[in-house]
């Protein structure tokens, strides 16, 4: 499904990525965790093209096709998904409005019709009940006064509109009661499928007692310096990074 | 395929000519250039009008002679040489018997291509249009519907001469002759535009619209609209307007007065589309409009404009709050884009009591342009209770525009309630990069968040119109990134 290979990216004149080396294949779950600062988000952002990042060597290729030159949103329309750690504000559009014009650029990229009202509204139906989504908060402006839950429910709502091949959660958990982590975890869980992949991105081992991963990989100063299964995230909670740092410099 | 990026989107966008830049040769008869009194009188002769008129408008010229072009706008264009603009020009050959079929098929033609042929109107839109090509109405229709509920929908220079006592008793009253110099002068050398009277505890059944279209090289338009509204009745009144495109600047100076009697309703909509100039900022429309309307007791008005077009702009839609309980409203989204400057707002003058009024201001400048929303709200001495609440915001595109907010605020009424918000706001990248995340490229990412910004003003429009809207707002940003 996705294969970086050596990947280094830079913003302005400063190398933040490193020679990053991931695999990701159908069905699989990976978290990637690390310490602030370790790059972690913008390996989300270079994934899904947003352009302030320049990727000066390596490559991302998405089913083998290489997606380094493709803009953002064509990267979307091949089934990239990014759930953003700082969902923007749209006032006046609701996120009906918002899924819908998504879902149909998508549609219209791949030479289709737009979707017929009546499916969409289906779909938005059993969309929402899988999520526990009041049907009052689809009338909202997007994110506009939305409270964090409400912000990353909102994100993964789109996720399960939207059907990715490959779906970055970036911090899904930072900003969530308990409540809210477990409605979440339960949508990506339920979205799940061997068709699909999911990378996780947290600080925190919490989030991964939901969304179980089959493999975790620390991140540190650009590189990934470390993968394992999921017994690493428990190892990195009791731990620290700390001992990873003194083992990648020893 | 390498990245397509904004700049590529610039350059690409920068060829596109506006979309309604075409020129139809249809002969026209066009006074000489140049104003003097003999131009006046020869205009009111050509149409035909009673001496009264003449005399006016003789009045409106002294005064206008008089007077000087206004400064105080936050706007700079080079002045017009009003000694070198033909003040009459309209199509040959108008029979006010013929049928369409008998109209001018180049004409015909243009409003095709404006996709607003009449045909198609009458059909499908339920709309009556009065359509104003240059100077003279060529084809009214619905009239006979709207005969039947004693509504008057004709042109002005019909309505003179079919309506007098009407015409005379309200002309000038909202907006007077010295009222200020693009008012006198259009009062002396107006050459049409729309009259309409809804009678007592009448409601139109119909949106009543009007299509206005300068057409003919250097001419000046000067429209001039007059609706009354008598006592409890409702009309919804929609002006639209799309010029061809042109190098030298074209002077549009319209007056509309808006009169609703006692316990009467005025919606008036307008989406203006005037060429604004190209990229460059040479060209385009100098749109310098006085609009007004007078409330009477329980009476309401309520302006909503869509402003994407012309050069230099200078509006102020107002609502004189006459009667107790009278409500007064304002929408407005103004677009600037390229070198464009618009200087727009309100004013409502409380005068009676319990009198309210709304104004919501939406202004978005993009390229190099400025936008000024001007605003006044008075509440004179009687008017007990008034209220207003005002909401200016403004959404800005790139580093290169502006937008300016002057509101004026006057009450010499110890009960007044005003409220003023106002909020600026600059159109992210995060914003965009999240829109293209979910698969919606930066053009329509721009036409979202513009919509979105506008909506409340946009739900104010009758449907036809906020469809226009919506794809005018559109075709205004293309290219804006910044």
């Amino acid at each position: 499904m996705l294969k970086i290979n050596n990947l280094h990216a830079s913003i302005g004149d400063k190398a933040i990525l490193k020679g990053i080396n991931l695999e990701v294949k159908p069905g699989e779950v990976h978290a990637i965790m690390g310490p602030n600062g370790s790059g972690k988000s913008t390996l989300a952002s270079v994934i899904a093209g947003k352009e302030e990042y320049e990727v000066t060597e390596g490559s991302i290729l998405l089913e083998n096709e290489d997606i380094e030159e493709l803009a953002a949103e064509e990267r979307a329309h091949k089934g990239v998904f990014l759930s953003f750690q700082y969902p923007v504000e749209i006032p006046g559009v609701s996120v009906t409005n918002f899924i819908k014009t998504a879902i149909n650029a998508t549609r219209k990229a791949k030479g289709l019709d737009d979707m017929p009202a009546k499916d969409m509204l289906k779909m938005i139906r059993d969309k929402s009940e899988l999520l526990e989504i009041d049907r009052k908060f689809l009338s909202r402006s997007l994110n506009e006064g939305f409270s964090g839950g409400e912000k990353k429910r909102n994100e993964i709502f789109q996720m399960a509109m939207l059907e990715p091949k490959l779906a970055i959660l970036d911090e899904t958990d930072s900003g969530l009661d308990i409540d809210a982590l477990r409605i979440v975890s339960n949508g990506v869980n339920k979205l799940k499928s061997k068709d699909n992949a999911v990378i996780v991105i947290t600080h925190y081992q919490r989030l991964l007692d939901y969304i179980v991963p089959d493999f975790v990989h620390v991140l540190l100063n650009g590189k990934i310096v470390k993968s394992g299964g999921k017994e690493l995230a428990h190892e990195l909670e009791a731990k620290g990074y700390d001992w990873i740092k003194e083992e990648v410099n020893a | 395929m390498s990245k397509y990026t904004e700049d590529d989107l610039r350059e690409e966008l920068k060829t596109k000519e506006y979309e309604y830049g075409f020129f139809t040769d249809i002969k026209s008869e066009t006074f000489p250039i140049g104003l003097n009194e003999d131009i006046v009188k020869a205009i009111s002769k050509k149409k035909d009008e009673p001496q009264w008129m003449t005399d006016w408008r003789l009045e409106a010229f002294k005064a206008w002679k008089e007077m000087t072009e206004p400064e105080w706008a936050n706007v700079h264009y080079k002045k017009p040489d009003f000694q070198s603009i033909a003040y009459y020009s309209a199509p040959v050959a108008i029979d006010p018997n013929k049928t369409l079929d008998d109209v001018d098929p180049d004409l015909l033609a243009m409003y095709k291509k404006l996709g607003i042929s009449v045909d198609e109107q009458k059909k499908m839109n339920n709309v009556a249009m009065d359509i104003v090509v240059d100077s003279v109405s060529v084809a009214t229709t619905f009239k006979k519907t709207l005969a039947e509920k004693g509504i008057i929908f004709m042109s002005i220079s019909e309505a003179i001469k079919e309506h007098p006592e009407l015409v005379k008793k309200y002309i000038g009253t909202i907006v007077p002759i010295k009222d200020n110099f693009y008012a006198a002068l259009n009062s002396a050398v107006f050459s049409d535009g729309s009259f309409c009277y809804i009678p007592k505890g009448v409601k139109c059944p119909m949106e009543l619209s009007t299509y206005f279209r300068i057409n003919q090289g250097g001419t000046g338009q000067f429209e001039r609209t007059l609706l009354v509204a008598d006592e409890g009745s409702y009309v919804s009144y929609l002006e639209g307007c799309t010029a061809p495109s042109r190098d030298e600047n074209q002077l549009h100076a319209a007056v509309v007065e808006l009169i609703a009697l006692d316990d009467a309703e005025i919606k008036y909509s307008t989406v203006q589309n005037w060429y604004p100039g190209n990229s460059e900022g040479k060209g385009g429309v100098y749109n310098f409009v006085t609009k007004r309307g007078l409330c009477e007791k329980n009476a309401k008005i309520s302006w909503t404009q869509v402003e994407t077009g012309s050069a230099v702009t200078w509006k102020y839609p107002s609502c004189i709050l006459k009667g107790d309980n009278s409500v007064g409203e304002f929408y407005s989204i103004a677009v600037t884009n390229n070198y464009q400057q618009a200087d727009t707002g309100t004013k409502m003058i409380h005068l009676g009591k319990n009198t309210k009024s709304t104004i919501i201001s939406k202004g978005v400048s993009a390229g190099k342009s400025q936008n000024s929303y001007r605003g006044l709200v008075q509440i004179g001495p009687r008017a007990d209770n008034a209220r207003n609440f005002s909401q200016c915001d403004s959404l800005l595109m790139g580093n290169d525009c502006g937008a300016h907010t002057f509101p004026y605020i006057e009450a010499k009424n110890k009960t007044a309630k005003i409220e003023h918000e106002a909020t600026t706001s600059k159109i992210g990248e995060d914003q965009i990069f999240y829109c293209n995340q979910r698969g919606i490229d930066t053009e329509k990412a721009i036409a979202l968040i513009v919509n979105g910004f506008s909506k409340e003003v946009l739900n104010k429009l009758p449907m036809e119109f906020a469809v226009e809207a919506r794809k005018l707002l559109e075709i205004s940003l293309e290219g804006s990134v910044g």
